[in-house]
């Protein structure tokens, strides 16, 4: 443990930007949601029945979990369940930064031949990020401890933000453990972030219905701090649970760190193949080998979320067969069909936002060729520049297909009642909006390439525009930013060409910008 | 055609950094040529204007007949390249990275791969992020050696490579060059490594070249070390014109002399008496740090 405080200020040092960004913005989002709630329900009434209508339907109970209560603290609270995902993954991400990314770099082999312990990164990585949660915690419980009249409450939300970063740091030590690189450590640990969060819709859905699968939630993390309600019923063992969790995990990341050498995975490197395949000698077969890994990993991730979403499909129904007063505010809004049909066409866009991420992971992946040297030994053969990044592109374009039409198909067989054509349409219209997320990536990292990471602002973006975009009131322009505003809402709307085409025509130009730039620009930048 | 690198006046900037400042570098087909210079001086640079991966701000280069800019995909298929860092893929294996570089080129000569790898003791079968930094490199020497092409690219190929691997990639690359239709370009440090190899070379210096020629033309730019035990006193000697850092030590006397003004200096000392002489050629190292002194001044 030796020099751990010096590690600290180092990593304090280095991220002295992106820190104070994501503690600032997720310790201030459930003040401004609550704020924004004030000025949208000017009456108690206006108030209550927003928050029972929300709490039946089941679009936003996927989305953000359950509702228990109907004050502005308690509309607050269930509003920005999903700050804990974005804390979890705000955490694990700076985990695996200063463990495994450092230890592949070399740079820990450096700063272990100093006067630095063993477990001095683990411990410098962890005590940061831990950090940097409880001060989200702090900021939370600071500004709504006054506004939502209860401190208690507003203690539990903190702590409820707090959980969920402490957690994932603690699994991403443990996944930064297992492989070599720490592109397998941060994927492995997304998965278990990806896996708590859809088992928490499962989980959730079915409780608002028949309640078979309710306990899907509580083999979940993300479950458990969702299921604090820090102004509703007020759980405080899910901390408890959380607590233990993570002084477990961290145990286990200590061991698994103490019986392993620097630089190597749990799992041992075998010896591979003496000679490529014959297959292997195009640039378009090397794309493969890069990217085989995440499409299926994503097709395979974004299956099992349709399972989980059209398993819970049948429950949306039997809500409003059961709860008679819920019926009738369903029939005002359009029937049961109704309901079902806006479940199944927000859940299409949340796969949507998704599969943007894994759009833009996979044309990030020219950027990281690029800074690691791959791409100056490839180009330095016969290979343009252009067929070098549309071999990457390809996968940018087609594996987000593959992987939504894997969501839709699975979604649309689970959920038998439906429509499966139009399920499965909902979920590929996503397509266009994902593409233009992909071109917006391409664009930046042709034009202005040391800038690529700020491709992710772009989903980020998306995401806060559908989660709060509108209890915010923000501007119509300001929501209209975001392609997956425009996207026809299938089951249950009108489909026309005219956005469809429109999102095409601005990823292909955003598109050949991009790659206008990258042929002009020097490799590497 | 006689050159297969012709550049003139060559000029790259990064923002306000000139990286290249009028470089000339010329390469004459089937020579091993040397390009040295301290770190930082623009050698990578070049070698990446060369191969197309950046664009120069100033000045005309033709590689093999073309510009490397705009018909970089053609021209590649006539040379190798092994760059400075090498870094593999981490899930390939080294055997799958030499075939596939060596496809992506247009083809390489299984033979001579599998006596490359014997050469140079490489296990191809290990994963990329396996290996150590030696062998990343000879992984990235056997890809572009076992290639059947006119140009050679290597920027620091021996970095990392230990004592005996540097005499095996010594005698492969003779053996190329007895070819005599095979041109090399070799950035190094090493200086007795160029001295063993090189036919002629270029020094370069804050993106200059400052010095280029054959090693003897260099030598005459430089100065001969004498080390003499004299029967009397070198009355005379320090005055000569050409004569430098005159010291005594225990009779024996040591000074540097300008090429042109060896025999002079040796007529003066004949003229007092000579008990013993050393003399010593200028290396190639002095000749190096003659030119990085300059810089510090």
């Amino acid at each position: 443990m030796t020099g751990t405080g010096r590690l600290i200020r180092l990593i304090l040092r280095r991220d002295r930007v992106i820190l104070p960004i994501w503690i600032l913005v997720l310790g201030l989002l459930p003040i401004g949601t609550f704020n924004s709630f004030q000025g949208l329900f000017p009456t108690d009434a206006e108030r209550i029945n927003f928050a029972h209508v929300s709490a039946g339907n089941a679009g936003f109970v996927a989305l953000y979990g359950l509702l228990r209560g109907d004050s502005f603290a308690a509309l607050t609270s269930w509003r920005v369940g999903f700050g804990t995902v974005m804390i979890g993954l705000a955490a694990l991400l700076t985990v695996i930064r200063h463990t495994r990314a450092d230890e592949e770099a070399g740079r820990t082999e450096l700063i272990g031949s100093t006067v630095v312990g063993r477990h001095a990164p683990l411990a410098a990585a962890l005590i940061t990020t831990a950090g940097a949660s409880l001060l989200t915690g702090l900021l939370i419980f600071a500004s709504l401890a006054g506004k939502s009249g209860s401190v208690s409450g507003s203690l539990a939300f903190g702590a409820e933000f707090v959980a969920a970063g402490w957690i994932f740091a603690a699994i991403a030590a443990i996944t930064a453990q297992l492989t070599g690189s720490a592109r397998s450590a941060r994927s492995i640990a997304i998965a278990v972030l990806g896996a708590s969060y859809a088992l928490r819709v499962g989980g959730d859905i079915s409780a608002l219905g028949t309640g078979s699968l309710s306990w899907l939630s509580w083999v979940s993390p993300i479950g458990w701090v969702t299921h604090i309600f820090p102004y509703g019923a007020l759980n405080w063992w899910p901390v408890v649970l959380s607590a233990l969790l993570t002084a477990v995990a961290i145990a286990v990341a200590v061991d698994l760190r103490g019986r392993r050498d620097l630089g190597d995975g749990l799992f041992a490197a075998r010896l591979g193949r003496a000679n490529a395949t014959p297959s292997l000698r195009t640039p378009l077969a090397l794309a493969w080998r890069l990217h085989r890994g995440l499409l299926i990993g994503w097709t395979i991730g974004l299956g099992l979320l349709g399972l989980i979403f059209g398993g819970v499909g049948g429950s949306v129904l039997d809500i409003a067969k059961d709860n008679k007063g819920l019926s009738d505010i369903f029939a005002r809004l359009g029937g049961s069909d109704q309901i079902v049909d806006s479940y199944l066409a927000g859940t299409a866009g949340i796969v949507g936002l998704i599969a943007a991420c894994y759009a833009v992971q996979a044309t990030l992946r020219l950027r990281e060729e690029e800074t690691t040297g791959h791409a100056e030994a490839v180009l330095a053969t016969s290979v343009s520049r252009l067929a070098w990044a549309g071999s990457h592109l390809l996968f940018s374009l087609l594996g987000p297909a593959l992987a939504l039409f894997a969501e839709g198909v699975v979604t649309g067989l689970v959920y038998t009642q439906g429509d499966f054509g139009d399920i499965l349409g909902g979920v590929m219209l996503q397509l266009p909006a994902v593409w233009v997320l992909a071109a917006v990536a391409v664009l930046i990292f042709g034009l202005l390439p040391r800038w690529s990471l700020a491709a992710w602002a772009a989903p980020a973006a998306c995401l806060l525009i559908l989660l709060v975009g509108e209890t915010l009131q923000l501007n119509h322009w300001l929501l209209d930013i975001s392609p997956f505003t425009h996207v026809p809402r299938l089951p249950g709307g009108a489909v026309s060409a005219t956005p469809v085409l429109t999102m095409l025509a601005v990823a292909l130009v955003v598109g050949v910008a991009g790659l206008a730039g990258l042929r002009r620009r020097n490799i590497p930048d | 055609m006689s050159e297969a690198i012709d550049a003139e006046g060559l000029i790259k900037r990064f923002g306000k950094v000139t990286a290249l400042d009028g470089l000339d570098l010329r390469v004459r087909t089937g020579e091993v040529h040397g390009f040295l210079g301290p770190n930082g001086a623009g050698k990578t640079t070049t070698i990446r204007i060369l191969l197309g991966l950046m664009r120069h701000d100033g000045g005309t280069v033709r590689l093999l007949g073309g510009d490397p800019w705009s018909a970089a995909t053609a021209l590649h298929r006539r040379l190798t390249y092994v760059p400075g860092d090498v870094t593999l893929w981490p899930n390939l294996t080294g055997g799958e990275v030499i075939d596939l570089l060596g496809r992506l080129r247009g083809g390489l000569d299984p033979r001579r791969k599998a006596e490359l790898l014997e050469r140079f003791q490489l296990d191809p079968r290990k994963k990329g992020r396996t290996y150590s930094k030696g062998n990343r490199q000879k992984v990235a020497l056997v890809a572009a050696l076992a290639s059947d092409v006119e140009l050679l690219i290597l920027d620091e190929p021996t970095s990392g490579l230990d004592p005996l691997m540097e005499e095996v990639f010594r005698e492969v690359v003779l053996q190329e060059k007895s070819r005599g239709d095979r041109t090399v370009l070799l950035s190094s440090h090493i200086l007795a490594e160029v001295e063993a190899l090189c036919d002629r070379l270029t020094i370069i210096r804050e993106g200059r070249a400052v010095e280029t020629g054959t090693l003897d033309d260099l030598r005459h730019l430089t100065r001969t070390s004498i080390q003499a035990e004299l029967t009397g006193p070198p009355d005379g000697l320090a005055t000569l014109p050409g004569v430098h850092d005159l010291r005594t030590d225990n009779g024996k006397i040591r000074f540097d002399v300008d090429t042109d003004a060896l025999e002079p200096a040796l007529q003066t000392l004949v003229k007092v008496g000579v008990r013993s002489l050393v003399s010593q050629p200028p290396s190639l190292e002095e000749l190096f740090l003659r030119q990085y002194q300059r810089d510090e001044r």
